[in-house]
């Protein structure tokens, strides 16, 4: 483990797989500015990492989709890798998720390809120390803020972002079912919709398609029609929320959501389910169920 | 008012029109109840996000349902809802020599010479910001100055093209595509990543532009694509 006073090293990305970002809690409350949060778009498999190696909450990790990552440890250290779960070797020997692992100098750690999920998340003691870009090193693929994608040959350097020595040895294994189910909260705009939007939405499984990303998961499966076929002036969406565009066919928004939409939003997938979807591979069918309105106390009024 | 749920950590509040969208959102961001974790105002709408273990809808909801329309509303004889949070003006200097004058003054019936005019006179503000991080709705448009948005929008629009669709002006903060009608451009940069807020245009501050000559004002002219 490195101590307090020596340098904490840095990080030499050999092979960034299909798709590695630097991602943190993102940027809250900048929505006003047309900034939208970004961060981890599976924020508790980046909280656990960070837990597992004694990292402050909010010290950035590497997102890593689907697999393909190697990267060279300078500087003794330690690690934890959660979320999808990949076969995972440091120098040629085998390791486990979901548990922090002390790293020695020079290691070379190769990160393969989950078999289930899509990411995977790199947590390093101290963090990693890349400059924020309004106080965030996460990277917002839509709008391009932040630290560009990794590719090989960029070396992160290492940070302070620790707290005391990590205490928990090891974490329940997150577990990916084969057809999810997300519980929802109908609105704001169900009342856009024909009478059976709803229905169809809760009767219906719908399959991920190809072109999902960090902005959100797009489905494919029965249409839902709209009832009202006014402009919607454009408005406030978040993270979870299910827009229906003119195609009839669903959109999840995940962290890098655009801040404003003009489609009506059938209804958000509850904060604790949206994991689920970011981590939902193409081909692979999801579902929903409503929510109880109860939701956070919120009695039904 | 017409209070819409928006997950559970959000609620979506509709109003009758955009006054009246600014309006709330300058009351909310003067007096923030507590728990808000970001509010977000658009052209009919308030978005009000809040962390779950502080409060919850119904309190939100209360809370909205308590205020008097005369704290949501304007008064008739308040001006701009800006001149209640008095955030300092920004001046946007511009040169008008937009390619879309023309085809400007055969929708509105107005010479180029009057669009320019009305668009100078016009007492503009921030409603709401989105489209792109710092791509400000600035309100206040001159009423014979409304049209719609391009028929095809151009697939790239130059930073600091100054455009005007529906009721709103706006600045490209960055070259982007766009569908706006572009009547001049600024130098000024609205959105600087390494400033904090990075966004010189935040809702509610009130905006004046005004004409500059063929020079560029203190940098590089931009281009028109």
């Amino acid at each position: 483990m490195t101590g307090s006073g020596e340098p904490p090293g840095e990080i030499a990305i050999v092979a960034s797989g299909p798709f590695a970002t630097v991602q943190d809690l993102g940027r809250p409350g900048l929505a006003h500015l047309g900034i939208t949060r970004s961060g981890a778009v599976d924020r508790p498999s980046l909280l656990l990492a960070n837990r597992l190696v004694g990292n402050l909450a909010g010290a950035a990790a590497i997102e890593i989709t689907y697999g393909g990552l190697i990267v060279r440890f300078s500087h003794p250290g330690m690690i934890a890798i959660t979320g999808a779960p990949c076969p995972l070797t440091l120098s040629d020997r085998e390791i486990g998720m979901y548990a922090p692992v002390d790293v020695p100098a020079g290691a070379l750690l190769r990160i393969g390809a989950p078999a289930r999920g899509v990411r995977t998340y790199l947590g390093i003691r101290g963090g990693v120390d890349v400059p924020a870009v309004l106080d965030s090193r996460s990277r917002d693929t839509l709008a391009g803020i932040g630290p560009e994608p990794l590719v090989a040959g960029v070396r992160l350097p290492l940070g302070q972002e620790k707290s005391d020595p990590p205490t928990i040895d090891l974490a329940p294994l997150a577990r990916y079912v084969d057809e999810p189910e997300l519980r929802v909260l109908t609105g704001p705009r169900a009342d856009w919709f024909a009478p059976d939007a709803v229905s169809t939405l809760w009767a219906n499984a719908y399959e991920v398609t190809a072109d999902s990303d960090r902005v959100g998961v797009r489905l494919r499966g029965p249409a839902m029609r709209r009832h009202l076929t006014a402009e919607l002036p454009s408005e406030a969406v978040v993270a979870g929320g299910i827009q229906i565009p003119p195609s009839g066919q669903p959109v999840i928004f995940l962290a890098d959501h655009p801040v404003t939409g003009g489609y009506p939003v059938l209804g958000v997938v509850v904060a604790k389910d949206l994991p689920l979807a970011a981590q939902c591979r193409p081909g692979q069918r999801l579902r929903f169920r409503p929510a109880r309105q109860a939701v956070n106390g919120l009695p039904a009024r | 008012m017409r209070i819409l749920p928006c997950g559970d950590e959000a609620l979506l509040v509709e109003v009758a029109n955009l006054r009246e969208a600014e309006e709330l959102y300058g009351r909310l961001r003067r007096d923030p109840p507590p728990g808000l974790t970001d509010l977000v105002p658009a052209a009919r709408t308030v978005l009000i996000a809040f962390d779950p273990a502080v409060t919850g809808p119904a309190r939100l909801q209360a809370l909205l349902h308590g205020m008097s329309p005369a704290d949501v509303t304007s008064p008739a004889d308040v001006t701009s809802p800006a001149d209640v949070t008095s955030p300092a003006t920004v001046t946007i200097p511009v040169r008008y020599d937009g390619p879309d004058l023309v085809d400007l003054a055969r929708l509105t019936g107005l010479s180029p010479a009057q669009i320019i005019e009305r668009h100078l006179r016009g007492r503009h503000r921030v409603a709401f910001c989105g489209f792109a991080p710092g791509f400000a709705y600035i309100a206040g448009l001159d009423p014979g100055l409304r049209v719609a948005r391009r028929d095809s929008p151009r697939t790239r629009v130059p930073a600091g093209a100054v455009a005007i669709a529906d009721e709103f002006s706006g600045v490209y903060p960055r070259a982007s595509p766009g569908g706006w009608h572009l009547i001049g451009r600024t130098d000024l940069a609205v959105f600087d990543l390494t400033r904090n807020p990075p966004a010189l245009l935040v809702p509610g501050t009130p905006v004046r532009f005004v004409a500059v000559g063929g020079a560029a004002v203190g940098g590089a002219a931009v281009a028109w694509a």
